[in-house]
């Protein structure tokens, strides 16, 4: 359980850790890499409550963290070059007190 | 990879796939209302939900408004799992460290049933729920995300877990209800709503503050098991399109805000939707609320704000949407969704009963799933509230300018000093007309009076 400072301020990271999951096997999201390497927005970098995107400059990509998501789907809304699947067979979140 | 092309129709997988006569997607309000009625009526129906339990994968704020609830399980919440009913009201508007608010302490919404709204933690409430179906009869499978429909040239025939040509993971039904939630991707698979945009959607985060009992009562001025509904505006999440809530728990808060996805994207220096969460829970107002509590999960859910104009068709061959799935969210200050949820999944149980007799669920037969829906509060308070939305995209000022002025004059009017009152008001209203167009805002006010709120 993560502890909240007197000031309520919780980084994302201790967050993400109250969140109950059963594992994904791969990845659940796909991108138009082509896509990414044009554009100019990064709406994915932003958008995402779990911060699941993540632009790496030496690579000229967007690193997916896809194991942190959340499942909301506000990225597949965002970007059209996002490909996003529910986790299948029960994997990914399950929340225990929301 | 479509079915059609491989299978001329569903008798070739007829004999390797279940079939049952209603399948449903997604085990929350709205499916799982559908499927306690026609379990009821003695259909044999199976609910899909993809999580590992219902409930797993469901957020909203916290306020269940349970009118529906109570028609289908009269006195629900002395049974269910229920945290508090909402006793207290609060509306706000945050102005940059400064707070203005209303307050609603109603006697009558301390009375049973009262007022319909009640805080639930839907992990706990969605799961009793499921459970009450299964009393009726419905199967719930869980641990299965629906990936497809299966299609007999345009009908719908079933629905897979699997990809299309895997008979395995395929069931077959006589009618397909598809309450998959905000995140349609089914619904635009099925062809009744294009890819959502980022203007029909809400992206919000919470989290869940354990703090306890005797705090909460304490902070919030309730007792027993009344609870408090805060809901927060302007400043809440500065210059955009959403809101912020407190609301209580039995022994923890949900804290959190939302905002429509399209005021992101157009916004200079975007702050990501956890960001804005820590910058609400930093308010002065709000932080002696959550102050010392402990943060037991983060959440995060999409919310429809399709509105009345762009909603999805409900219904083709074989197929109906219900709850988030097909946009029933009211998208004004009333934040009414898991009612209409509940309302849609009945009608849609209603209609199938009312055709089950010829069995025929083309689209022609489905028609009157839409006219129930026309003819009951879901389609008529989307109606009501038709502009809301519009109204604040395209008028920010009722964002902004407007809740910093409102407090501006009544921060002047109640200031005490030496001040002549007389002088106090022309400067207030020298203030006023400096800053507000009035022809213009009595416009704005009557539209939203006719087509807002």
């Amino acid at each position: 359980m993560a502890t909240t400072e007197e000031n309520n301020q919780l980084s994302l990271d201790d967050k993400l850790f109250t969140v109950r999951r059963k594992s994904l096997k791969e990845s659940h999201i796909k991108l138009d890499e082509h896509l990414c390497s044009e554009c100019l927005n990064r709406i994915c970098t932003y958008i995402c409550p779990a911060e699941v995107y993540l632009w790496a400059e030496d690579k000229n990509e967007i690193d997916v963290r896809y194991e942190n998501c959340l499942e909301c789907g506000a990225c597949r809304v965002a970007c059209d070059g996002i490909e996003w699947a529910n986790p299948p067979w029960g994997t990914g979140i399950a929340y225990k007190s929301s | 990879m479509s079915l059609e092309a491989r299978t001329p129709g569903p008798n070739r997988w007829e004999k390797r796939m279940h079939k049952c006569e209603v399948a449903i997607v997604g085990a929350g309000p709205a499916g799982v209302a559908c499927g306690y009625v026609l379990a009821k009526a003695g259909v044999d129906v199976v609910i899909l939900e993809r999580g590992q339990y219902p409930g797993a994968k469901n957020m909203f704020g916290g306020i269940f408004f349970a009118d529906q609830m109570n028609k289908l399980i009269p006195e629900f919440y002395t049974e269910a799992p229920v945290e508090r009913f909402v006793a207290k009201k609060h509306f706000a508007l945050l102005i940059n460290n400064s707070e203005v608010s209303l307050n609603i302490d109603s006697e009558e919404y301390k009375k049973p049933p009262y007022n319909h709204s009640y805080i639930v933690r839907r992990s706990l409430f969605d799961k009793w729920f499921a459970g009450k179906a299964e009393q009726q009869g419905a199967k719930i499978i869980c641990g299965t995300a629906v990936t497809d429909f299966l299609r007999d040239g345009k009908r719908i025939v079933g629905v897979t877990a699997g990809s299309a040509d895997d008979p395995d993971n395929g069931l077959l039904a006589d009618v397909v209800v598809c309450g998959e939630g905000a995140n349609s991707m089914l619904s635009e698979k099925a062809g009744l709503r294009n890819r959502l945009s980022m203007r029909a959607r809400v992206v919000a985060v919470k989290e869940v503050i354990e703090l306890g009992k005797n705090v909460i009562n304490e902070r919030f001025g309730i007792t027993g098991r009344e609870g408090a509904a805060y809901e927060y505006f302007a400043d809440a999440t500065p210059g955009m399109l959403g809101d912020g809530f407190v609301y209580t728990n039995n022994d923890s808060l949900n804290v959190g805000v939302g905002v429509v996805i399209s005021e992101l994207y157009g916004c200079k220096n975007p702050p990501s939707p956890n960001q804005l969460l820590d910058r609400f829970k930093n308010h002065p107002s709000i932080r002696p609320l959550v102050k010392g509590g402990k943060t037991v999960e983060y959440s995060a859910h999409m919310i429809p704000m399709d509105g009345y104009k762009n909603l999805p068709r409900f219904y083709t061959d074989g197929l109906m949407l219900v709850g988030d799935a097909a946009g029933f969210v009211n998208n004004s200050i009333c934040h009414e969704g898991v009612n209409m949820a509940m309302a849609s999944g009945m009608m849609a149980a209603e209609t199938i009963l009312d055709n089950r007799e010829k069995g025929i669920y083309d689209a022609k037969a489905l028609r009157q799933y839409e006219r129930r829906l026309k003819n009951s509060f879901v389609l008529q308070n989307m109606k009501s509230s038709k502009d809301f939305i519009d109204i604040l995209r395209t008028h920010k000022e009722l964002l902004n300018d407007y809740p910093h002025l409102i407090k501006d004059v009544i921060t002047s009017y109640f200031k005490v000093s030496d001040v002549p009152k007389s002088t106090v008001k022309s400067n207030i209203i020298r203030m006023v007309r400096s800053k507000v167009n009035f022809i213009k805002a009595a416009r704005t006010v009557m539209a939203l009076m006719k087509g807002g709120i």
